[in-house]
């Protein structure tokens, strides 16, 4: 069975860059201010978990992480832009600045605290592990989860939680990538028709939101509560 | 028996695609109807089969059903067809749609069907959660089937919290992907005891605790159930059946085929991880239950509090408590759809879902009135319906194992909701009209036919268990125990 512990010293330094850099392409989404950033940062993160999967093919071998790499291309740098192109352009697209809950600087310092959270929580998970490369792939994977969840939690902004979602998803499969390399192809398959989906619905949904109430601002959605 | 099974998926999404493309909108009802009729029938004949000679499978086993999951397979099916027929007269009767939203919703409709029944019916774990994520996803545009404001806050809050917490939950089974595939073990539920021989505590309970924060969500556990209400509130009536009855259900199913494995690792943990967040939802919800000021959001809160009642009872880990659960699970998805149904029909006789505003509903449409309040009963936990014996058996259990502390506590909630749902709904049948009485409008007959197919299983379970069902209530129970 191929383990990414057989991965060589190049190859696993190329791993941990691109696994680094798909940590940072998260810290850009806490802190983006602009609407149209958000896409393009959201496909530059995935074509770094391409390249993150496609090192890690070459160093298992591993097909199935071949595939994974193809399918993150095709649905993500490809399919979802054309599908929220068509869905919500006028809202996705836009070229205009997004409330900000929080200022930048304070920001910066929950998602530091978020990281150090993550580091935490896996730590006593690393000798079960075991290899470093995993370890690496799975702290990662889950500051890039918790970034993407505080995104959805504290912005306002519909567009900017699809893509908090969005984001979240990638860190989980930065983790999967190293825990599973070879998840079977009927699995793949579901996980890759699983996000455009996502894109799909929420992106209607925000067109929705924006055809009937003229913002997109769902932070100010307080109709329904109790009491 | 593996055209079956497959049959069972492939019916829902051929009635979509059919819903979706006939030419006369009206169609789309009748193949829906059809096509949850057939499913029915398919599952009845897996249950019977299950029950008889145990579990079942595909060459492969992608797809397999032992008792617990052909007893969730068959809930799905039955609610699936009764809020089929229910929606046939409620959406013209409330909400008049057009050609294109009724094609829409009926499409829609099949694929969440489609994805619910699959959770029951995969073996592979990662499959089960992307079944479990599709069937928010397919669903999102039913909550937000009347496009107005409150529904469309309440598809937002649904879709990006659930979601989210699906996200949550993914690393958690990835997690107890890497541990099944290290151990040599393929990446199935039924491989998650053997599993318990090889993984370390360390890794379960952190794939365990991803799940359950994740699908917490999913199955409204406090404090992640702020969606739910307002989810459950804003949908068509026969689309908050399925969300409250079997939905929710789909996330505690995975947490019950975790325990097992859990309790061989560490046994003390694996209870307190499901009693604590189960007594804290219970609790939450019996109060919010007191304050609550529609009558959708009161069923909507009292599944809060039915979620909460099945993790503790998984997690008190005695007999009788387990086997409470699964016919708590059995009653439960049972008799919320009915209430729903009956509260559907009461907004359509009263045009409000507000309890202040509906008084005396026994005199302005009785049999609406009497629908509610049966239901209101049977989801109390009233006898002689099916969640008094389970709640009974439960407890019972729990003073057995000698969990004085979370089984008092447990009385003491179900009490206070019990209080509070009886209170509400006491107030909305009797008392006197308000004013000069407009007359009832007249209500749509094919929901009464739905009420009727979950209502007769729903009251005549807590007097008489049918020997087939019985049996499978009892394997199902013996899914969530490793020993005796």
């Amino acid at each position: 069975m191929s383990h990414v512990s057989q991965l060589s010293a190049t190859l696993s330094a190329a791993d941990s860059l691109l696994t680094v850099l798909v940590g940072l392409a998260a810290l850009g989404l806490v802190i983006s201010r602009q609407m149209a950033a958000l896409l393009r940062l959201f496909m530059a993160q995935s074509i770094l978990l391409a390249g993150s999967a496609t090192v890690l093919a070459v160093g298992l071998p591993s097909e199935h992480l071949y595939f994974f790499a193809a399918t993150t291309i095709g649905t993500k740098v490809v399919l979802i832009p054309l599908v929220l192109r068509a869905v919500a352009t006028r809202e996705i697209y836009a070229e205009r600045e997004i409330d900000q809950v929080l200022s930048i600087p304070l920001a910066l310092l929950v998602a530091a605290v978020l990281a150090i959270v993550a580091w935490t929580l896996v730590r006593p998970l690393a000798v079960d592990l075991g290899d470093s490369t995993l370890v690496l792939h799975v702290s990662v994977g889950a500051v890039v989860l918790l970034f993407g969840a505080f995104t959805v939690a504290v912005r306002r902004e519909a567009v900017a939680q699809l893509f908090g979602l969005l984001v979240m998803e990638n860190g989980a499969l930065l983790a999967g990538i190293a825990l599973v390399p070879n998840l079977n192809a009927i699995v793949e398959v579901g996980v890759a028709i699983d996000v455009p989906v996502i894109a799909l619905v929420v992106g209607l949904l925000i067109r929705t939101i924006h055809e009937e109430i003229g913002s997109t601002r769902v932070g100010y959605l307080r109709e329904l509560k109790d009491g | 028996m593996a055209e079956i099974l497959l049959a069972i998926l492939l019916v829902p999404l051929v009635a979509a695609a059919f819903s979706y493309w006939l030419p006369d909108a009206r169609w789309a009802r009748g193949v829906t109807v059809a096509a949850a009729l057939a499913v029915a029938v398919l599952v009845s004949i897996v249950d019977l089969r299950v029950s008889r000679t145990g579990p079942v499978s595909t060459t492969g086993g992608v797809l397999a059903v032992d008792a617990l999951s052909a007893l969730y397979l068959g809930l799905v099916a039955i609610v699936g067809l009764a809020a089929a027929l229910y929606s046939w007269g409620y959406l013209p009767a409330r909400h008049e749609p057009g050609a294109a939203r009724l094609r829409l919703y009926y499409a829609l409709f099949n694929l969440f069907l489609a994805s619910l029944l699959a959770v029951p019916l995969l073996s592979d774990l990662v499959l089960i959660w992307i079944a479990i994520d599709l069937t928010t996803l397919l669903s999102a545009f039913l909550v937000a089937f009347e496009g107005r404001r409150p529904m469309l806050e309440a598809a937002w809050k649904y879709v990006t919290l659930t979601t989210m917490g699906a996200l949550i939950a993914l690393p958690g089974f990835l997690l107890l992907a890497f541990a099944l595939t290290s151990a040599g073990l393929p990446v199935h539920w039924q491989a998650l005891v053997p599993l318990a021989g090889h993984v370390s505590p360390a890794i379960a309970f952190a794939a365990f605790l991803l799940i359950l924060v994740g699908f917490g969500a999913k199955a409204g556990l406090v404090p992640m159930h702020t969606w739910l209400p307002d989810a459950h509130s804003q949908a068509p009536a026969p689309v908050c059946a399925v969300l409250s009855g079997v939905e929710t259900t789909a996330a505690i199913y995975v947490l019950f085929r975790l325990f097992p494995m859990l309790s061989l690792l560490r046994p003390a943990a694996a209870s307190a991880w499901y009693i604590v967040p189960g007594l804290i939802s219970v609790g939450v919800a019996a109060l919010l239950l007191v304050q609550v000021r529609d009558f959708k959001r009161l069923f909507a809160f009292s599944t809060v509090e039915h979620m909460g009642i099945l993790l503790v009872a998984c997690g008190l880990a005695s007999r009788a408590s387990q086997l409470g659960a699964v016919y708590q699970m059995l009653g439960h998805s049972l008799v919320k759809p009915f209430c729903f149904f009956a509260a559907g029909l009461a907004t359509i006789a009263v045009g409000t879902q507000e309890i202040a505003a509906t008084r005396g509903l026994l005199r302005r449409s009785p049999l609406v009135a009497t629908a509610l309040l049966v239901g209101g009963l049977a989801i109390a936990g009233a006898p002689p319906f099916p969640l008094f014996v389970s709640e009974v058996s439960i407890i019972w259990g729990g003073f057995a194992a000698g969990r004085w502390l979370a089984t008092t506590l447990l009385v003491v909630f179900v009490v206070v909701a019990f209080c509070a749902i009886m209170y509400h709904l006491v107030g909305m049948t009797f008392g006197e009209v308000a004013e000069a009485d407009t007359p009832a409008p007249a209500l749509p007959r094919s929901p009464w036919t739905a009420l009727l197919l979950v209502g007769i299983p729903a009251l005549a379970l807590g007097i008489y268990l049918p020997g087939p069902l019985a049996t499978l209530v009892h394997q199902a129970a013996l899914a969530l125990r490793t020993g005796p």
